[in-house]
Formats: C-alpha cells, structure tokens, sequence
C-alpha cells in the first residue's frame, strides 16, 4: 500500500495558484470564499517571495456561514472590498470549506448582482478551487480559464494580436517575454501579467491596488486574436484557456513547451515566426549565439554531473530538457503536480538523450525526493528554496530557480525562459559547481 | 476619529488618543472583505504547538495547511527537530467524499513507527468535521494501541479567531499536564509560559532564573518536550510571558493544581528587570533577591551606555507597531521610549478591552490605536503620522517599506532574539541600523529627470 502521510510538500494548495493569476490582472482583488487563515497564509506566502504589499480578502467563514452558507459573507465582502478597493474586477476563489458544505459560488454572486441592480457594481468572477482538487498550478490555470471564459468575446481575426498564456513565470520572465513580443514586433495580450503588480517600483502613496497587469478591455479582446500561445505540456484540456478560445472562438491554438533551454525556446521563436510572419529579429538570433557559445564554455564542467530537479511539472519537464542539453545528467525529477503525461514525456527526453533514467515522481513531496537523492547520488539540486533542507543535509549546492524563493531575494528577478534565460540558469549552476569544487579543493586555485 | 475611509463597521476598532473618546471594540471576528491580518483558529493552535520539539504535528486537511505552515516560526530546539517537518494527511477528492478517518490512522501509524516520537499532535482543520471524521474516537485508539499520547488538537479554522486556536492549543498541553511525576519537585521552580524559543530567546531567559538560583521545570513551548510539560504541573510558579495564548492554560493549572501564575514580558530593560525581580519577590528568598539584584545591576552597568549611544541618534524618531498581541506593544512602547522614540500609532490583532484600556494609559496624544486593523488602514495611518519605523510582522514588512518606512520584525520570523538585556542591544541596533540606513533617502521623493 502507497504511504498515507505526506512530508514536506513539493505543492500548494489550489487557491494559492489562483490569487498569483488573479494578481496579473489589473485594478483587481481577489477575496478567498472560506476561514480567513486561508487568505492570510497565501499572503505570507507570497510576500516572502515577492516581498512586494500583497492583499487577498476572505470572506471569513465562521461557525454560522458553516451551517447556513456563505452567501451572506460574500454580500458584505463583496460590499466591503468595493468601498475600500474600488476595483474594476473582484476574483472570487473556492476553498476546501467553501466547497465541502456544497456552497454556490454562481448563485450567490447572481443573487449579489440583483440586489445591486441599477447600481454600477465591478465584474465579479468565481472559480473553483477546492483545495483537495489539484494543486497550486491548476489553480493557476483554472484562474486563468476563468478570467477567459468570462471575458474573452468574438471571433478570431487574421489581424489581431497574439494571445499569450504564459503559465507560472517569474515577473522577470513575463518582463522578457513582452521585450520578445515587441521585438517580432507583434502586438499581444498576456494573461497574467504581473510584472508590475509584484514586482513595481516605490510608492509615493499608497495604493490599494498596485498599478500595472493585463488590462480587462484586453481580456474581452482575447476571443479576436489571430492566435493564441500557451506555454505547458501537461496542461489538462479542461484548463486549457487557449484550448478554449480556439474552440469557442476560433483562436488557433499553439500549446507548446515552456520555453527553458535551446530546442524548447527555438519551438517557441519559430511559432512566434509562423504567427507574426516575422523572420526571428537579430537580438534574439544573438542571443542564441551566445548561448551556444557559452555552452562550450561551461561543458567540462557540466557533463555526466548529477542533477535533481523539482517544481512543478512543466517546469521540471524544461528545466530537465536544459540540463540534458548541457551534458548534466539527471538524477531524480520531482513534478509536484499530477499533469497529464507527465511521467511519460519525462521518460521520452531522457530515452532521446540516451542518458540514464532518473527516477521520476508525480505528485511528489520531498522526502520522497530526499531518499531518491539519496539512492540515485546528486551533484546539485536545481529548484525552489524549499530544498535548502535537502541541499543543507546532504552538503550538496542548491540553484534557487523557480517559485518560491524564501531564503534570498530577487526571485521574482530570476530569468528563465528564453535563450536569455537558458544563459542565466547555466551561468548559476556552473558557477555554482565550480564554486563547490573550488572550496573543496586543497589548493584554492584563482584560475578555474 | 475622522475617518480616511475606513469601513463603517470598523469605526469602534480605530481610536486616536485625545481626539476620540471611546472605548475600542475588539475580539471581534474579522471583517468579510476586510483583508484582516489575522489568520484562523488553526494558525493559534499551530504557533503555540509548534515549538514541542519532540512531538509529531500531523495536520489533518488538504495540504494548503502544513505547507504554509513548514519551518515558518524561527523556534528553535537543543535536541530533536520534529517539529521542522511538515506532515499533512493532504487530503484528496475521494477523502472528501468517502471520509478520512482511515487516512489519518495510517499517518499517525507511519510516522509513530518512522520517527518514535514522544506524543502526536493531531490538527483537525476546516473540513474534517463536515466530512464527519470523529478525530477524538481515532485518536482516543490510536492513544491506547500505540501507548503515547495522541492529542487531538481542535483547530478548525472557522470555528472562531487566533484567540480560540491559542485556547485549544492550551486544552491539547492540558492533557499533558500532571501526567508524569518529577524526581523530586524544587520549592523554588518555575515554568515559562508563552516563550516559543525564537532566535534561542528562551535559553537566555531560563539562564538570568538559573543565575538567580530558580529550577526551570518546563517551557511552554520553546525548545519544549513532551516530558517536561508532562511534569511541570509541581512548579512552583508560573511565569507568563505571551499572555494572549497563554494565559488559558496558567488559569486551568491555578485551579487543578493551585500553581500561581504571574504575568510578565521579556522585552526592554524595564520589563525584563520586572520580570526577574517580580519572580524572586514571590518567593520570598533573601539568597534569591540578592542575587537577582546582583544579576540585574551587572547587566544594566552592561547595557545603559550604549543604549544612550543610540539614544543620541535616534531622539524623536517616530515608530508604528502592530502585532499580533497586545501585550507586546506595551513594552513594546517602552523599549521605544528608553531609545528616545514616540510611539504614533499602536495596534493588535488580538487584543483585549484591558489591553486597549492600558494602551491608551500609555500612548501620548495623538497616538492612533488599532485592532484588528488591514493594509489601507495601517499603510494610511503609517504615512500620516510620518513614522520613521513599522514594527511588526511579515505581512506588513513590504507594505511599510514600499512606501519607504523601515521595518523590523518582531514576530514569529525574527532570526535575532530581542528578549532580555542582550536582546534590547539587539532590538536597539536593529531599530538603529535600520532607521539611518541612507535608501531612505531616495523614496518619496522625484526622481531627477521628474
């Protein structure tokens, strides 16, 4: 029998995922439906890797809304967030509370709505995120979905913009993306964007809700688009916003891998290409350039090194995909997730690298990770903060990539996608490598 | 108080000394909408829990629970480390619908027989009790069968606030407690209550009473262990230092074993020379007096000078404190005060009607005092005072910062202990450091090319 306790996660719950997404989309707040615990250990959460002002309402679930329903919490929340946010779009997220005493979201926002009838009151969007159901990712996604499905209007023209479903990226990484975007000269809508929401400059004064994200005018237009790109492998077709506007408005989709590493970021330039029309621009050509170039650099120390990966699965599918390229070797690949195919595609990249198959989990949490380590022998550890513990026990050097980063700052800065990025990550590790090796040299040579 | 905007419903939980004239509503639930700061029931139990070093803490819900809540306090332990792992039942779809009793069983089961500990701490979160899992009945079996105790620990996030969650986290230690016998009891002992061990804080506490000649039986629950608690029930005295989630279990053991307590706080000079001169005059020793004397003026010839070295720089500077109980504010303020800095405005998340009674006592005019207060109203009152320093926890770091007003944490994060005589150099160096930092300068102000 499989072991009933899990120790030490590897995932999140559901509405966490969400309340990130929502947090892209401008003027907007979201308000978690059940015990206010849950809004405010999100918001910890995720200020320590921010470390940017992060508000999340809840509509604070006591014994009574338990018993009767939430319908009258939500009212007051919904009244409460209006009067001190003014927000153009209130997100309405489900817990494990809300969702375990059958509440209905829907109805009590419809019943919100007619009560307000004549007034001018904010878009409203509910989605459903039991934290029993999935993890933090597919609340992600489902947010997104969400946000899509409510919004998006219209047909698909052959002259709109690129719609752009960038998944859990660094603000960094939307950062870069829009500066690629802008290069092929494409103009394009991302959903989410939270670029500047979490990660903006001083204030003056204060403000409820930080400027910047992907405006709601722009969501409404995302059923016009001429395509849409969605970054994921393993993304399930029911959370799948592009899969969505490609069937409900004829938005052609191109679902393809998260761009991290060479070929991954070559499929996603080429289909920039076939979109926009635009041959690749030459910042981009020379920035693979010296990619390549710094991979020779880097290879004697990289090649047969032993590498553990772990995040969440898409990550860990393109993170891996890099390192295979680089000559590391993989030696335990944890997704946190239970996405589709997950396992097998691993299987795939490795049997094409001809490399030694590493062990795979799904829905992993890190003791399993730990023993596999343990058993598989590992180099360097290449994720999240959350395996300091690992990397601390074992005595083997840890690269913070990915979310979230509790231990150090900059983790919203951290680049990882694209031929810029893929240079950011080999420089971390080879840097990081040759530092071990340094250190544990008698020596101390100064030039490596 | 001519409100900025705050939420009608709000307006009894916000005063400003020699304006208003009011007594603050509090201990109230939090506000839907209102984004408070608090968290649940579940965060209470989980803090006050948390440090039982030896002790299994399984959580018992969907994962989002243990996973927040992994490694967060800065407790930390002189032997085993339990207690820095985080153990869910991570409870799925199909638990929802068919019931996790059996679950939880197996859980406790796998990690009794991994890791031996010396109790189990069950937390029954939000939905357990709606998919009608009888936690007690399992764990009451589970007692017997593995022959260490298996507490259930209440915890349903929704079943009240922080302040319930602190109530059953003392019901869980209460049935530890007297469960075991000492060796032979001290006539001059005492527990700590309330004192988590963040940053080793508890260690140098229990050393000034080691010093005075007092026998610490037990921590509640820095660098706790089960057998300790289980035994402290023959101390002497109880000292109480974070009341708010302490003071429950100070009063059970008043009336089940007549163990007194006293309220004390660890924080600043003056408290803390309270707090040690408060423990010696209870017992009524001329040797322990003596020596507390000794220990207090040693340690003040220590500290005073270079206190008055930041005095110099930090005369009139203003600070802003919202944390989670009241009673840290005051000597909160007063810590501030012997640094030369006024208080502007002060706030809680859990405080009581005394509490605020106290606070307004101390605060100077114009001080605005709040409970359970949110970001708009804090960030608001934080710039409208112009204070120079937030003190408080994560959740209110970035948003002091943001606008260009230092921080220094003084919650369940703080990697630096600020208890003690040594802890209020700490506290002065980092309130120091952090008000003269020159990044300051740049904010709030346009750029060059604006």
């Amino acid at each position: 029998m499989s072991k009933a306790v899990t120790q030490n996660s590897c995932s999140y719950c559901t509405p966490l995922g969400a309340s990130l997404a929502f947090k892209g989309i401008e003027n907007a707040i979201t308000m978690l439906h059940g015990s206010q615990g849950c809004a405010t250990y999100m918001r910890r959460f995720l200020i320590s890797h921010f470390r940017e002002p992060i508000d999340i309402a809840s509509s604070s679930f006591t014994e009574e809304t338990a018993i009767f329903g939430g319908g009258a919490n939500l009212h007051v929340g919904l009244d409460n967030l209006i009067s001190q946010y003014n927000p153009e779009l209130i997100a309405v997220a489900s817990t494990c509370l809300s969702e375990t005493i059958g509440d209905d979201l829907g109805l009590h926002i419809r019943d919100y709505k007619k009560a307000k009838t004549g007034e001018s009151i904010p878009y409203i969007v509910p989605v459903s995120t039991p934290s029993y159901k999935g993890s933090h990712i597919e609340g992600f996604y489902l947010a997104v979905m969400a946000l899509i499905q409510y919004f998006a209007e219209g047909r698909s023209k052959p002259d709109g913009a690129v719609n752009v479903f960038p998944g859990m990226v660094s603000c960094e990484d939307l950062r870069y993306l829009k500066e690629a975007l802008f290069a092929f000269g494409m103009p394009a809508i991302m959903v989410p964007d939270y670029s500047e929401t979490l990660e903006g400059g001083n204030w003056e004064e204060h403000h409820p809700i930080p400027p910047g994200g992907t405006p709601v005018e722009l969501l409404k237009k995302t059923g016009q688009s001429r395509a849409s790109i969605e970054f994921g492998q393993v993304i399930g077709t029911d959370q799948s916003a592009a899969q969505y506007l490609a069937e409900h408005h004829g938005v052609t989709a191109a679902r393809i891998p998260l761009p991290i590493g060479i070929r991954k970021t070559d499929i996603f330039f080429q289909t920039l290409e076939e979109i926009s029309g635009v041959s690749i621009p030459l910042c981009l050509r020379n920035n693979r350039g010296r990619l390549v170039d710094a991979l020779g650099d880097a290879h004697k120390y990289l090649y047969g090194k032993r590498a553990v990966v772990y995040g969440e699965d898409d990550f860990v599918l393109s993170v891996s995909s890099f390192l295979l390229e680089t000559g590391l070797h993989l030696s335990v690949c944890g997704g946190s997730g239970k996405g589709e195919g997950f396992k097998e595609k691993m299987t795939a990249l490795v049997t094409e690298s001809g490399t030694e198959m590493p062990i795979i989990y799904e829905g992993s949490d890190f003791k399993e990770i730990e023993i596999a380590a343990m058993q598989k022998g590992a180099d360097i550890f290449v994720g999240n903060s959350k395996g300091y513990k690992m990397s601390r026990s074992f005595d083997i050097p840890l690269v913070r990539i990915g979310f979230p980063i509790h231990d150090r700052i900059g983790g919203p800065r951290i680049l990882h996608l694209g031929y810029k990025g893929a240079l950011n990550l080999l420089d971390l590790i080879t840097n990081e490598l040759i530092r071990t090796q340094q250190s544990i040299s008698s020596v101390g040579y100064s030039y490596i | 108080m001519p409100a900025l905007d705050i939420l009608k419903a709000r307006q009894n939980q916000v005063y400003k000394k020699g304006e208003d004239n009011f007594s603050l509503d509090c201990n109230k639930k939090s506000l839907s909408g209102a984004v408070s700061q608090r968290a649940c029931v579940f965060c209470g139990s989980r803090v006050v829990l948390y440090p039982v070093a030896d002790a299994v803490h399984l959580v018992h819900g969907p994962i989002g629970c243990a996973a927040y809540t992994w490694d967060i306090r800065g407790s930390i332990s002189s032997g085993p480390e339990l207690h820095r792992l985080s153990f869910s039942t991570d409870l799925k779809e199909q638990d929802i619908i068919h019931g996790a009793e059996k679950k939880m069983e197996r859980s406790v089961r796998e990690l009794v027989a991994k890791y031996r500990p010396a109790a189990v701490f069950v937390y029954a979160t939000c939905i357990v009790g709606i998919i009608g899992d009888d936690v007690d009945a399992v764990c009451r079996k589970l007692e017997r069968e593995l022959e260490i105790p298996v507490i259930a620990v209440h915890s349903e996030g929704f079943k009240g606030t922080k302040r319930d969650g602190y109530k059953a986290a003392c019901d869980a230690l209460f049935k530890l407690v007297g469960t075991a016998e000492p060796e032979k009891p001290e006539p001059y002992s005492i527990n700590l209550m309330g004192e988590f061990n963040l940053a080793g804080e508890a260690w140098i506490m229990k050393k000034y009473y080691e010093k005075m000649g007092i026998k610490v039986v037990s921590i509640f629950t820095g660098d706790g262990r089960v057998a300790d608690i289980r035994r402290s029930h023959r101390a002497a005295l109880n000292v109480v230092q974070c009341s708010g989630s302490m003071l429950t279990l100070a009063k059970m053991m008043q009336e089940k074993y007549g163990t007194p307590f006293i309220r004390v706080s660890f924080f600043g000079v003056e408290d803390t020379s309270n707090a040690l001169y408060d423990v010696a005059s209870f017992f009524k020793n001329d040797d322990i007096y003596k020596k507390t004397q000794a220990l207090v003026k040693t340690e003040l010839a220590e500290v005073y000078p270079v206190l008055r070295e930041y005095r110099k720089s930090l005369k009139g500077k203003r600070a802003a404190i919202y944390v989670g109980g009241a009673f840290k504010a005051f000597s909160l303020i007063l810590a501030l005060r012997s640094l030369g800095i006024d208080v502007v405005l002060a706030g809680s998340q859990t405080g009581t009607k005394e509490d605020y009674e106290i606070l307004k006592e101390m605060c100077d005019e114009g001080t605005i005092l709040v409970d359970d207060s949110n970001p708009i109203e804090l960030s608001r009152f934080a710039l409208e005072t112009k204070a120079d320093i937030f003190i408080g926890g994560v959740k209110e770091r970035p948003m002091a910062m943001k606008l260009g007003i230092g921080f220094c944490d003084h919650n369940h994060e703080r990697k630096i202990s600020l208890v003690g005589f040594s802890g209020m150099l700490n506290f002065a160096k980092e309130v120091h450091d952090t008000i003269c930092s020159p990044v300051w300068s740049f904010y709030r102000k346009k750029a060059w090319y604006e």
